[in-house]
């Protein structure tokens, strides 16, 4: 079996750690996966903000680099949605988009494996990103009438210790959306303190996401409030890390 | 106005902000209770879809017939292109019988084509008869969501606008004291008036029938009473047979509110025995949209507002910073469609959750055609230039992984080691509520490389390196 992997532009530069916590939960599974230099992002960026023509040679250098794999794993939902579902628009009908999986959706519906992680002793607040939700279908969004098992949830469920809390709104954006970040800032702002409110009032300690990008956002406005709430990506729990609390000391000086 | 702008102004409101937020989302809470009791709801949003789309694609077919239908029941039907012409039509009409008195009920479409000006400017007297619509009207503001037109006001609010407009005490703020109130009011401009003016919601191409839908039953008081009834309705709002309302009707009230159905839904088969029914079939640009390959399954839409009350911007930011007839998902869609220089930014009010295409009982791929204005935006340099520009930038930086790597490695490098107060200023957006994410000293391609006892899998295009 032939696997990319790719890693998006953010996740490369800014959490690489997420991209190694990938590839340790691949390689657990036997899987030497091939991690070609370019593609360096999927385009999305562009095609999000209506600039086709910058997104097409990037989704053009996807899938030829790609084209020999069986499968390609993306640690992002976001990513992989774009991938498959505007590839088609943007490169023709292909067969890399069909064959780009999402991280979590590889183990539950290619590898049909659970990843073994030590205990996580933490309240987690699952933290469901729309892309992944609603374009790929990782569990079933609360606007529907239909029960599709959450494949995010339920890789992270066999976890010795993980403690899931019930949020009030559990699939609300949070306001991330790209260039709407900065283009709409205090809707985006007012968004994602409303769900690190959800979270915290629930009595999570941990946020976990299959996308790093809303958790680029949300812990952005958690670290400015000083909120006791980490961040981190579902590989890298899957992986064995253990969260970091960077305001203890803040904390500490509230008292 | 830009959408960010008055959205901005909206969020600087904060707990007012949170109590728009909060109201509307009991509203899509009430939705998920009324559609979990549908076992089949699903499927009823598919049927549904397919009843619409089948319409559309034989609506000149549908439209003849519903209008031969109409007329040998004796109803006047008028064809208006635009708004003009549909104002024009009421207008004379009016004129023709010295009518000066005109009650309205509920549509989106008269306050499309700015009637209520354009018959004031004529010395018609036109009373908005729903609750919500005539507490806007008083204020002379627009309605701010298409099923909650005064959902942005609150109770203390529609208290102070009694009390300058219809003379109520000050600091009346009881919804029972308010009610009677405005009941007592509208009951009196409904006696006094010589027509009715009602939207359409259902129009029936096999009986010739329309259906209004309402809560308050004005569409029956204001039609009962006066001998002139005027209905304007736009094309798409036909479905081809009596049996297909079963289907709508279901969707409607569950999307929209929460109830089962509406209070009232009524229907006309032709004009009283003593009275006039007259019907405005209006386009105005529906054809054009239409004619969309990608845009056409917005004229789906029956006007539920469900994608309004689960749009997370919708809800924080108001209906009014949409500047359109139409907030919302579906308002970005129809805005740019009618007027793409003036609504340009509204595409681009929406993270794109797809929220509002799951609610969707008629299965209009909203955030899709969001997305897809986008593209149309930028082609006709809608979108503005540093954006593209920038675009265009990130994009040839990214093609080539060794500029991408030169350019993430100085960006990193800054981020460590410049001061807060240049990479926290207030050019940076982002910084402005929000912390940057740490740089670390390797980005993950560069791990790889120095990674010990590895073939490096380090590939170009599919070659092993």
């Amino acid at each position: 079996m032939r696997v990319g992997l790719f890693v998006p532009c953010y996740i490369d530069q800014f959490y690489p750690d997420v991209a190694i916590a990938t590839l340790e939960l691949l390689e657990a599974q036997g899987i030497s996966p091939i991690i070609p230099s370019a593609p360096t992002c999927c385009g999305q960026p562009m095609a999000n903000t209506g600039c086709v023509s910058a997104a097409k040679p990037l989704a053009e250098q996807f899938v030829a680099a790609f084209a020999d794999c069986d499968y390609v794993v993306c640690p992002s939902g976001s990513c992989t949605a774009m991938i498959r579902h505007h590839y088609g628009n943007l490169v023709g009908d292909n067969a890399v988009r069909e064959r780009t999986f999402e991280l979590c959706e590889f183990f539950v519906d290619v590898l049909k494996a659970t990843p073994m992680p030590a205990a996580f002793n933490y309240k987690v607040g699952l933290h469901q990103s729309c892309h992944g939700l609603r374009e790929l279908g990782l569990g079933s969004p609360s606007e529907l009438r239909r029960t599709t098992p959450n494949k995010v949830h339920n890789l992270l469920a066999d976890i010795p210790g993980i403690d899931f809390v019930e949020l009030s709104r559990p699939d609300e954006c949070c306001g991330f959306g790209g260039t709407f970040a900065v283009a709409e800032e205090a809707v985006s702002v007012m968004m994602g303190c409303d769900r690190l409110d959800d979270h915290i009032a629930a009595g999570a300690e941990v946020m976990v996401s299959a996308d790093m990008s809303c958790l680029m956002h949300l812990d952005g406005l958690a670290r400015r409030q000083q909120c006791r709430l980490a961040t981190m990506h579902v590989a890298q729990v899957l992986a064995g890390r253990q969260p970091r609390f960077r305001t203890t000391q803040l904390e500490v000086t509230a008292k | 106005m830009n959408h960010a702008t008055a959205a901005k102004k909206f969020v600087t409101n904060y707990e007012r902000a949170h109590w728009h937020d909060a109201s509307l989302w009991f509203v899509r809470s009430k939705r998920d209770k009324a559609t979990e009791v549908i076992p089949e709801w699903e499927q009823l949003r598919e049927t549904a879809s397919q009843i619409k789309r089948h319409t559309l694609a034989h609506l000149t077919d549908y439209l003849e017939q519903f209008t031969r239908e109409a007329e040998s029941r004796g109803v006047v039907v008028h064809w208006a292109v635009d708004a003009k012409e549909h104002n024009e039509i009421v207008a004379e009409l009016l004129a023709e019988r010295g009518m000066t008195r005109l009650v309205k009920s509920k549509s989106m479409l008269t306050e499309e084509c700015h009637l209520n000006d354009f018959l004031t400017e004529r010395g018609v007297e036109v009373i908005d008869t729903d609750l919500g619509e005539r507490i806007v009207q008083l204020r002379r503001e627009t309605p701010s969501h298409i099923v909650l037109p005064a959902i942005h006001l609150k109770r203390q609010d529609v208290g102070q606008t009694f009390h300058e407009y219809l003379d109520a005490p000050p600091g009346l703020d009881s919804p029972d004291e308010l009610t009677e109130l405005a009941r007592h009011h509208l009951r009196e401009k409904l006696l006094a008036a010589e027509a009715g003016l009602t939207g359409v919601n259902f129009g029936i191409a096999e009986t010739g029938g329309i259906v209004i839908c309402t809560n308050e039953g004005n569409a029956d008081l204001g039609t009962a009473l006066p001998k002139l009834h005027i209905a304007s309705m736009g094309i798409e709002k036909l479905i081809p047979k009596t049996e297909h309302l079963s289907v709508f009707l279901r969707l409607l009230a569950r999307s929209a509110t929460g109830q089962p159905i509406t209070s009232y839904s009524s229907h006309f088969q032709g004009p009283r025995p003593d009275g006039e029914l007259h019907i405005i079939l209006v386009d105005n640009g529906r054809t054009n949209l239409m004619a969309s390959t990608e845009f056409h399954r917005a004229l789906n839409c029956i006007r539920c507002g469900a994608c309004l009350n689960t749009c997370p911007v919708y809800r924080r930011s108001g209906g009014h910073s949409y500047h359109a007839t139409v907030a919302g998902p579906i308002g970005s869609v129809l805005g740019p469609a009618q007027d793409p220089k003036q609504h340009h930014s509204l595409p681009f009010a929406c993270t794109l959750c797809g929220s509002c295409t799951d609610v969707c009982p008629v299965k209009i791929p909203l955030h899709h055609q969001l997305l897809a204005f986008r593209s149309q935006l930028a082609e006709q340099k809608l979108v503005s230039a540093p954006k593209r520009w920038g675009m265009s930038v990130a994009s040839t930086i990214m093609r080539r992984p060794w500029l991408f790597a030169l350019t993430g490695r100085m960006a990193r490098f800054s981020l460590r080691w410049l001061p807060r107060f240049i990479t926290h200023s207030w050019p940076n957006t982002w910084a402005q509520k929000r912390e940057l994410p740490d740089a670390p000293k390797q980005s993950f391609r560069g791990w790889l490389a120095d990674r010990p006892n590895d073939d490096n899998r380090n590939v170009d295009n599919g070659k092993q390196k």
